[in-house]
């Protein structure tokens, strides 16, 4: 490890008290009130005490780690055509093994069971396969970020002293990628491990993770004190978890630099892998965003549009007499005010990981927390925190990015801190020599070499505003619908026509995610740095 | 390019202030209502809370600030349960003025928590009595009803000369196994009132044996309505395999307004013996600063001009007995005469213990 002092090390401080305070108001002070309000001894002991609760945590961990495990296999070969490789199309590939990660699980739930034989309907693999498609762009963004760049030199040195290309992956590439690949396991875990909307759908009734246990007995059961500690052990497993991976892994490199080494595929057989790979995995991405769009033209005769004119002319829908559109304009407001938000606060943790102690560091799992928490509890707590006076948000469109922003807070971090940690300090070290103060150098070498990755994160925080569903929904009351909401509204409706109108607002929420997502990769820095 | 860089980031940041001042602008009246003192020149704004499922047609509401100088605001957030949770939560301090849809299998809930102040709308001797049954205090205010009933694939039975199955006791008979397809009890809202169905038809001690035949007939539970009705039903959108399928008795009428060439004969039918009775209802939030207003904006509520508006938009009935129906809903609707029906506070007594059986019984 290479010891190296940033020289911004005495900001970074003041630069984790916006993420610190930002999670400390929203996340740990809300939870504090509904767990001081709700706790008991007496619950404890009784919930530890019941097999089925036992039953429940034992299928969240088994099932969290199984779709952890599946999605590193099956997003291996897909990461490495992309790291390694330029080939046409290669954005375009990018953009679309993303755009399941943010697409909301009412969509592709819906998606998913129309697809699936009958067979695999309600059944583990089923909620399996799902997470793997939810989670590929997790480790071709995390690993890949890496595995592009390892240098060529490297494994032709190694090649020349005579080892195989498995001793060369074995010994060369997987120990590199050792640590993005951790980072990439321990946030698939977190998203498995708290999924709700995909058990539910997928899982059938018999299957619960704690997250819809906590969710049953909080609404359906109207039992919050078993909510709060069902949440609480949640947090602490989690906790744990992300503490223990804190701990075991080294800090990389700041010196990485950002050089990429993908190359155009040479020989036929390179050629055959990395087209090969490229179109399959393209293909079985498609094939649930094309049901959706198929699911809104067809009829019981043949093809119509008239679901796409009821939407695009207002007229009556299944909604009464709602404009349908109008949830767009929503949807694009919240994702303008998270991009902001969770870009400034995201901006600043990861400076301060970046920047910081080792001790500071330790951001990066607090900045997960959100994802560690229970949503359906963390919307409760916050509805008895922020209940008087001027701090009366309950009902105040503000409450929905700020949901949202911490939802995306933990992507933005990762997508920043590479970035960050990429900046020559050999650029850094002639400044001082020249003279320039930190806050000068920051300004004219720091700021222009991550504004690119800047407003990529912006635009990954944006997209996740739009497709967000889970949390939100149970964290905020909102005044005016988002496309999620509508198109689960639609979904909970009979009739041809409302059903086809909900598959037109979900391809539409599709596009605006693609098109989102092509300017994060359209931004990425492997253009200038060719 | 670094240039174009600075200026996207800039009219980015700047952009999105924009939209925020403006948007702070735009909802500061709104938002200001718990704060300020209303004076005569500031226009009253109340908060009215609902489910998801609340789609009333725009505008509706026009009327009522025409004829009392009173705005409405509508926030909606989650489904009854979600409301009830956050309403209990939150009483005596609440984040609206008036609360529409709390039903009958969570009105339990809200009235122990003292959630409403109690209000008897001059609409209330018109109203269907059998919506009145259970709130003897007037803590709440019926607003609507509809009913839960097996709904069954009228061509799968033509094609194959066999009668659909007109009672719930008929639905363990083998001429129907692996027909049936239900919502959980467990995270559904129909669900749970098929489950009291079967409970107000075969007792409280008959209604776990009832179950285990059921299950013994192969019925298939999924977690909620849409996977039910959308997907697992042959006779509608998905084109499953299942012909039987809990939904509402307004099912029918929906199939054929919103069909897809339109058709003139619904494809679906009620079996009318297998109802259960919902009832939603609307009330006053205990701790609301404008409680004058918002019992008049209850008795709009239950006006006949809104209540009309209800069956087309929301495909309830009104409870409002001169409010009257579209034609799509008397021809295409069957309205049982008879439904099953369970007090409110029967519901809430047992509901945790009988949903602990009944997932012991058929899920495990």
């Amino acid at each position: 490890m290479t010891i190296n002092r940033s020289p911004y090390r005495a900001s970074a401080p003041a630069l984790a008290l916006l993420p610190i305070l930002t999670i400390a108001i929203f996340v740990i002070w809300p939870l504090g009130n509904i767990f001081s309000r709700s706790l008991s001894w007496e619950v404890i002991t009784r919930l530890a005490r019941n097999s089925s609760i036992r039953q429940v945590l034992w299928f969240s961990t088994w099932q969290a780690i199984a779709s952890t495990l599946i999605t590193l296999l099956v997003a291996f070969p897909v990461t490495y055509v992309l790291a390694r490789y330029k080939f046409v199309g290669k954005r375009m590939l990018l953009a679309l093994v993303t755009i399941p990660f943010v697409l909301p699980t009412v969509v592709v739930g819906a998606a998913f069971l129309a697809i699936l034989p009958q067979s695999l309907h309600r059944s583990v693999a089923a909620i399996l396969i799902a997470h793997t498609y939810f989670n590929i762009a997790v480790v071709v963004r995390m690993v890949g970020r890496r595995w592009e760049q390892i240098s060529p030199l490297i494994i032709d040195a190694a090649s020349t002293l005579g080892a195989s290309p498995f001793k060369i992956f074995r010994t060369v590439t997987l120990p590199t990628l050792a640590t993005a690949v951790r980072s990439a396991s321990a946030v698939i875990f977190l998203l498995c491990f708290t999924s709700y909307g995909i058990i539910r759908v997928l899982g059938g009734p018999s299957r619960a993770t704690l997250e819809v246990e906590i969710y049953s007995r909080a609404v359906q059961l109207g039992d919050l004190s078993g909510a709060a500690v069902l949440s609480l052990f949640q947090l602490l497993i989690l906790g744990m978890a992300m503490w223990w991976w804190i701990h075991t892994t080294r800090r990389p490199n700041n010196l990485a630099r950002i050089q990429m080494y993908a190359t155009v595929p040479q020989t036929f057989r390179q050629r055959i892998t990395v087209y090969g790979i490229s179109i399959t995995t393209a293909i079985v991405i498609a094939i649930p965003l094309m049901m959706v769009f198929v699911r809104s033209i067809s009829t019981d005769s043949g093809m119509s549009l008239e679901a796409w004119r009821l939407v695009f002319g207002n007229h009556v829908t299944g909604l009464g007499t709602r404009p349908p559109l109008g949830a767009f304009w929503t949807s694009l407001q919240f994702a303008i005010a998270t991009a902001i938000l969770a870009g400034v606060v995201g901006l600043a943790a990861a400076g301060a990981i970046a920047y910081g102690s080792r001790r500071i560091g330790q951001l990066e799992a607090i900045v997960m927390l959100p994802l560690a928490t229970s949503a359906v509890t963390l919307g409760l707590g916050l509805l008895i925190t922020f209940d008087s006076g001027i701090t009366d948000l309950r009902s105040s469109w503000i409450m929905i990015p700020i949901a949202h922003s911490l939802v995306a807070l933990p992507v933005v971090v990762r997508t920043m801190l590479p970035v960050i940690r990429s900046v020559p300090q050999s650029i850094r070290d002639a400044s001082t020599t020249l003279g320039a103060s930190p806050w000068r150098m920051w300004m004219t070498i720091d700021r222009s070499l991550i504004a690119r990755g800047w407003v990529t994160s912006l635009a990954f925080a944006g997209a996740i505003s739009l497709g967000e569903f889970g949390a939100s929904s149970f964290l905020t009351r909102r005044s005016s619908a988002t496309l999620p909401t509508e198109i689960a509204r639609l979904l909970g409706r009979p009739g041809d026509l409302v059903q086809s109108q909900a598959y037109v607002l979900s391809s539409l929420l599709i596009v605006f995610i693609a098109l989102s997502l092509l300017a994060v990769d359209g931004l990425r820095p492997d253009r200038v740095a060719t | 390019m670094r240039k174009t860089l600075n200026l996207v980031m800039a009219l980015g940041v700047t952009g999105a202030l924009v939209m925020m001042s403006g948007c702070a602008l735009k909802s500061t009246p709104s938002d200001s209502t718990g704060a300020t003192e209303t004076t005569v020149n500031e226009p009253i704004t109340l908060t009215l809370l609902a489910h998801d499922s609340f789609t009333p047609s725009e505008g509706i509401f026009d009327a009522f600030t025409a004829a009392t100088g009173v705005k409405v605001r509508v926030v909606q957030g989650g489904d009854a349960g979600e409301l009830v949770t956050k309403a209990v939560l939150t009483s005596g301090n609440p984040e609206g003025d008036v609360l529409w849809g709390v039903d009958n299998t969570f009105l339990s809930r809200a009235l122990e928590a003292n959630v409403f102040a109690p209000y008897q709308s001059k609409n209330f001797s018109l109203f269907d009595p059998t919506a009145t049954a259970g709130i003897p205090g007037n803590e709440v205010t019926p607003v609507d009803t509809g009913d839960v009933c097996i709904n069954y694939d009228i061509a799968f039975y033509a094609q194959r000369d066999l009668t659909p199955p007109l009672t719930l006791r008929a639905l363990t008979s083998s001429s129907y196994k692996n027909q049936l397809v239900v919502p959980s009890p467990l995270s559904s809202s129909p669900g749970l009132a098929f489950f009291l169905a079967t409970v107000v038809e075969f007792g409280e001690d008959g209604w776990q044996t009832y179950w285990e035949q059921l299950r013994a007939n192969g019925v298939l539970v999924v977690d909620g309505w849409t996977e039910a009705y959308t997907v697992e039903f042959s006779g509608s959108t998905g084109k499953g395999d299942r012909p039987l399928v809990v939904s509402y008795a307004s099912s029918p009428p929906a199939e054929v307004l919103y069909a897809n060439p339109p058709i003139t004969e619904a494809p679906t039918a009620v079996a009318s013996l297998t109802c259960f009775r919902q009832v939603e209802y609307a009330g006053v939030l205990r701790g609301t600063e404008h409680e004058a207003q918002a019992r008049l904006l209850v008795d709009y509520l239950t006006d006949v001009a809104f209540q009309e508006d209800l069956p087309l938009t929301q495909f309830v009935y009104p409870v409002n007995i001169n409010a009257t129906l579209p034609d799509a809903f008397t021809q295409y609707s069957l309205r049982p005469e008879n439904p099953l029906t369970l007090e409110p506070n029967v519901i809430a007594e047992n509901r945790a213990a009988w949903l602990d059986a009944w997932t012991q019984i058929v899920l495990r």
